[in-house]
């Protein structure tokens, strides 16, 4: 489902973000990238995501490859793979409903289905009573939950979550934590990059990616990879690894 | 249809916005809409001295009319040449008398008629430069029942050099007011879309084409670029009735000309917005 080989990202002027990094997740798995900040955990994401391309290696998507995609085909990409950010990024001044229903409507879907399937999105997610609010009088945990059933809006194989607790109170990220657990017990694979030690520590059986200075210093299914330092903050490491699959 | 629901929405969302882009846009135009004003009446000013260029060949007193009739019909054979016109001499003086009636004494009493007859000969448009005038003449002096032949050299080729200068100063200018017209609809256009960065960036990241993400765009930036036109029409139309009824009468630009206006302005707001998407675009 997806494939990091040998992945390096190198900017001009920051140097290395990502170096000579290789994974592989699997249909429905649920993985945890962590590390520290600037460790590359945004990098891999959004190399994902496609937003951006190596500078060497090869990442692969559901079937998409980052070598051979054009950026006119990202679309197809992008309607696979779901993405949700720590600061929501949700159309200020919209309703909740109007968020999904765009999401919905600039991907083609049919007038007819657009309202059905706003309403199923914000159901799961918990959020059909206040479809009608606009986002800005949502809260932090509410506003994420938007975001996430827009993500859903084109029934993505994968999401991506870029630190999406990371603006939350520990109830609200709780109530995320638990949504992602329910669509990733539904067959969807899920990638999120967080720096809460406390969250991953409470998750010990989700597999654990850690980053460190654009290394990958410790992979939970495999042990440890690099020789790579560890972040200032690393996680304990002798959390239970978790096979490919496996169930959260 | 969703790019015209969408254009809709975006300036019935931030109509404020819109109508402040659309009055930049009107600003930058208004100026070349002056500009086009005082080109216009300048050329129509030129072009009716220009009307006014001719040849004219003296005839010998001797000349038989037969000889007479035999160079109206070479003349008019010229390429350059529109139309002949025989003045006799009485004709000539009774339009000198009527035309210099300050020398009215100089034409009383005389015993002999001391004008000569004459061939006045009318130009074709674009053959009224100093060279073509110079060509025409230069046949005519070969008729030796021609006296003398005159186009008045230097008045034509004062009026071809300062027809010169006019024309590449509108270019000059008109160039360059069109270019500064160009980057305010440009900066104008980038103001409003960069305060919809937000839809652009969400419409790629769910996965939205970039054809559907830029037409709505598109429109958008046309009709602004389109108002911005018409409203620019508005305030020259103001400012030439102002000037017509308080200084001196002008005459108003052709419908061409405004409708050209119109849909450069459109163009520049299409052209603009889509160099403006493009960045984002490219950014997510």
């Amino acid at each position: 489902m997806i494939r990091f080989s040998k992945v390096t990202k190198a900017y001009p002027r920051r140097g290395k973000a990502l170096d000579d990094i290789s994974f592989q997740v699997e249909k429905g798995e649920f993985v945890f990238i962590t590390g520290h900040s600037g460790s590359g955990k945004s990098t891999a994401l959004r190399l994902l995501h496609f937003a951006e391309r190596p500078t060497d290696g090869e990442v692969r998507v559901s079937g998409f490859s980052s070598t051979v995609t054009s950026d006119r085909e990202l679309w197809k990409l992008r309607r696979r793979v779901g993405m949700v950010f720590q600061d929501f990024r949700l159309l200020p001044g919209r309703t909740a409903r109007d968020n999904v229903e765009f999401a919905l409507e600039v991907t083609g879907t049919r007038r007819g289905e657009i309202v059905s399937r706003s309403n199923r999105l914000l159901s799961q997610v918990g959020l059909a009573a206040k479809s009608g609010a606009r986002v800005e009088e949502l809260s932090g945990g509410e506003q994420q939950r938007v975001a996430i059933a827009r993500a859903l809006a084109n029934e993505p194989q994968v999401l991506l979550a870029d630190e999406p607790t990371g603006n939350l109170d520990e109830r609200a990220s709780r109530g995320i934590m638990d949504l992602f657990r329910e669509l990733n017990a539904s067959g969807m694979a899920i990638l999120m990059a967080t720096h809460d030690l406390e969250l991953v520590r409470a998750h010990p059986a989700i597999r654990l990616l850690e980053l460190s200075q654009g290394r990958l210093a410790f992979d939970s299914s495999l042990g440890v990879v690099t020789e790579a330092p560890p972040g200032p903050e690393a996680p304990d490491r002798t959390a239970a690894p978790v096979l490919p699959g496996g169930e959260v | 249809m969703h790019a015209f629901r969408e254009a809709a929405n975006a300036v019935r969302r931030a109509p404020f916005l819109t109508v402040l882009s659309a009055a930049m846009v009107a600003l930058a135009l208004y100026v070349v809409g002056i500009f086009g004003v005082a080109t216009f009446n300048l050329h129509q000013a030129l072009q009716r001295i220009e009307e006014r260029v001719e040849v004219v060949a003296y005839l010998r007193d001797g000349a038989r009319p037969s000889e007479i009739t035999l160079l109206e019909e070479d003349v008019l054979r010229m390429e350059e040449v529109r139309g002949v016109r025989f003045v006799s001499k009485e004709d000539a003086l009774e339009a000198a008398r009527r035309d210099l009636p300050e020398f009215e004494e100089l034409f009383v009493g005389l015993d002999s008629n001391p004008l000569p007859a004459s061939i006045e000969i009318e130009l074709l448009e674009g053959f009224r430069t100093p060279n073509a005038v110079a060509r025409v003449a230069e046949r005519l002096t070969i008729y030796p029942f021609v006296e003398d032949v005159r186009y008045g050299q230097e008045w034509v080729d004062r009026l071809y050099l300062l027809q010169r200068i006019g024309g590449l100063a509108t270019l000059i200018l008109g160039g360059a007011f069109a270019v500064v017209a160009a980057l305010i609809i440009g900066t104008a256009i980038r103001i409003a879309i960069f305060a919809r960065r937000e839809e652009i960036f969400v419409m790629r990241l769910v996965g939205a084409t970039n054809g559907f993400v830029r037409r709505p765009f598109l429109l958008e930036g046309a009709f602004t670029g389109a108002l911005g036109g018409a409203m620019a029409v508005g305030f020259t139309w103001f400012t030439y009735q102002l000037i017509s009824r308080a200084i001196f009468r002008l005459e108003w630009i052709p419908l061409s000309w405004i409708l050209s206006g119109v849909a450069g302005g459109a163009l520049f707001g299409l052209m603009a917005s889509g160099l403006a998407v493009r960045r984002y675009l490219q950014e997510v």
